[in-house]
């Protein structure tokens, strides 16, 4: 019964947004609306306390010390991991390697599973999707092992032509790295279907999460992802921190991506021996503040429940599109039927810095440009999208307002 | 052939144009209005290697020399850019590489477009201006070497 009355409580927006201070500032003089959230989300308070607290009351290099700070520290750290692995349902926390984001997560399993399993003539599969994070890494491995890389095509909905995924995989396809939903469309890509098929063929599958782990339920065991790549600061976290969940089985045969402290077990001048997961991977003294506020951020989402937040957003999402579209000479780019709270758009005649600029002024925030992905861009022939990415602190008003504007700075700009 | 206005009395008059505005959006609709007004660059000149790198629009700029002064074209994609750009332009053509080389451009700060200079803007304010100045720089080196 009281599930039920729980499900049903309208999501208090109000609430949610007292917990974020920066809300509370004003943008040439005007309350700030910040509709740029896919690039990175506002931190709440408790995350902001956490980062605080650590440097008030026990700051101390991890993993060594035997003092009673490291020992703080070292708890705290791991606790993440622990946060971390209960957040995507990771069968196994030494499967949660920390890294600086999604970039870093990348290139680690390019570098390292990538440079030890991929030969001359073998096929890397991505998708015309991709943000250059998730091209470049590939591109780079391709050069070095004379490899290729292949595209999974985008229709005009901005979706996956899926039909077209399986004609590209041969037997020479070895990795197929995905994003899980577009961070400039907002199109959530049917990644169950594309890691099965790939292991029917014995493919290993990478799934980016950088625009999905804050917005869907992640179940890496259910996905049967083989890695899947998290940024901590677009699931309302510090920057800096990033999370790498690998298999084990796969973890455990790869090199190490980094030598130095933390990631040995035996050093001498002739041999190294290296440490055990997770740390195998974890070199240096890692970015141990961020991390440990990283918790705070998972643990204020799983509380206000990623199924209201969804809703909420999608609500937004959808309120968004319609008053957009309504607007004389706006088309909306990226239409796919499952889509996180992305709205992308153009206007006619209208260069979308342009557009960008003005709502500025308005005290609204969105991106312009390509959002790091040039190649999807070229596919729609256009050079940038406007895109406003909702969070859960976001409200219908503050809709209202980017609609008004967007009207505004059209007026101003024909 | 023309007495030409000093750099300093260009920038002041743009100030002066400026300070009729008491808000933003007539400031922008004016910066708006000089972009349409903006001569368009032939499209033979519209080529990479006029482009300004580092704008998030497309910014072509091209300059000529005549008896000792530096004349510049410019177009870009973007409407904004275009006014900044011939604002730029009204205010530096014309002039010797020296004179462009110290001008020091502050009706930006005044006219309340700095913000247009700053680096994450990526929209080019600064790489054109750079640019700008990149060019008087080199006349002046073959002027001189």
């Amino acid at each position: 019964m009281t599930s039920i009355d729980t499900d049903i409580k309208p999501f208090d927006v109000a609430a949610i947004r007292r917990q974020f201070p920066v809300l509370e500032r004003k943008v040439k003089g005007k309350n700030l609306v910040y509709f740029d959230n896919a690039a990175t989300a506002q931190k709440p308070q408790v995350v902001i306390d956490a980062l605080v607290r650590y440097y008030h009351q026990y700051n101390a290099n991890i993993h060594r010390g035997i003092h009673s700070l490291a020992e703080e520290a070292t708890a705290a750290f791991e606790a993440t991991r622990d946060t971390v692995k209960e957040f995507i349902n990771a069968g196994h926390r030494e499967e949660i390697i920390f890294t600086r984001g999604v970039t870093e997560g990348i290139n680690l399993v390019a570098a390292t599973y990538g440079r030890q399993n991929i030969k001359e003539g073998d096929e890397i599969i991505i998708s015309g999707m991709e943000h250059h994070s998730n091209i470049v890494p590939w591109q780079i491995l391709c050069l070095e092992k004379k490899a290729v890389l292949k595209v999974i095509p985008v229709d005009d909905n901005g979706e996956l032509v899926m039909s077209e995924f399986e004609e590209l995989i041969t037997p020479q396809t070895k990795i197929v790295s995905i994003v899980h939903a577009s961070n400039s469309l907002g199109t959530i890509n049917p990644v169950k279907d594309i890691i099965d098929i790939a292991h029917q063929h014995n493919i290993v599958v990478l799934v980016d999460g950088a625009q999905s782990s804050v917005h869907l339920n992640i179940d890496v065991q259910e996905m049967d992802c083989d890695f899947f790549v998290i940024s901590s600061h677009k699931v309302y976290g510090p920057t800096g921190v990033g999370v790498l969940y690998g298999k084990k089985e796969l973890l455990e045969e790869m090199p190490p991506y980094m030598g130095g402290g933390e990631m040995i077990k035996e050093v001498t001048f002739d041999k190294t021996t290296y440490n055990e997961l997770p740390y195998k991977f974890e070199a240096g003294t890692p970015n141990i503040a961020d991390t440990v506020a990283f918790k705070a951020a998972l643990d204020f989402v799983t509380e206000v429940g990623k199924e209201n937040i969804r809703k909420h957003e999608e609500a937004l999402t959808k309120y968004a599109m319609e008053q957009l579209s309504g607007i004389d000479g706006v088309r909306l780019i990226g239409t796919a039927k499952h889509k996180t709270s992305v709205v992308s758009f153009i206007v006619d005649g209208v260069h979308p810095q342009d557009m960008g600029i003005l709502l500025d002024n308005y005290g609204i925030a969105v991106r312009t440009g390509h959002h790091c992905c040039q190649p999807l861009m070229n596919r729609f022939e256009i050079p940038g999208t406007i895109r406003a990415s909702f969070a859960m602190y976001n409200t219908k008003e503050e809709v209202d307002e980017l609609v008004k504007g967007v009207a505004k700075a059209i007026g101003m700009l024909k | 052939m023309q007495a030409v206005q000093t750099i300093q009395e260009t920038e002041d008059e743009i100030v002066d144009e400026f300070s009729l505005f008491d808000n933003w959006e007539d400031k922008y609709e004016y910066i708006i209005d000089l972009g349409k007004k903006l001569e368009p660059l032939d499209a033979k000149f519209k080529i990479d290697e006029n482009k300004i790198k580092g704008c998030q629009s497309q910014v072509w700029l091209i300059a000529d020399e005549k008896e000792g002064r530096i004349y510049f074209k410019a177009d870009s994609d973007a409407v904004i850019v275009r006014g900044l750009v011939s604002m730029l332009i009204r205010v530096l053509s014309g002039h010797t590489a020296q004179e462009i080389l110290d001008a020091r451009l502050d009706f930006i700060d005044k006219i309340g477009m700095k913000n247009h200079l700053a680096q994450t803007r990526s929209n080019g304010l600064l790489s054109m201006v750079k640019q700008m100045k990149h060019y008087a720089l080199a006349y002046n080196v073959k002027l001189n070497g």
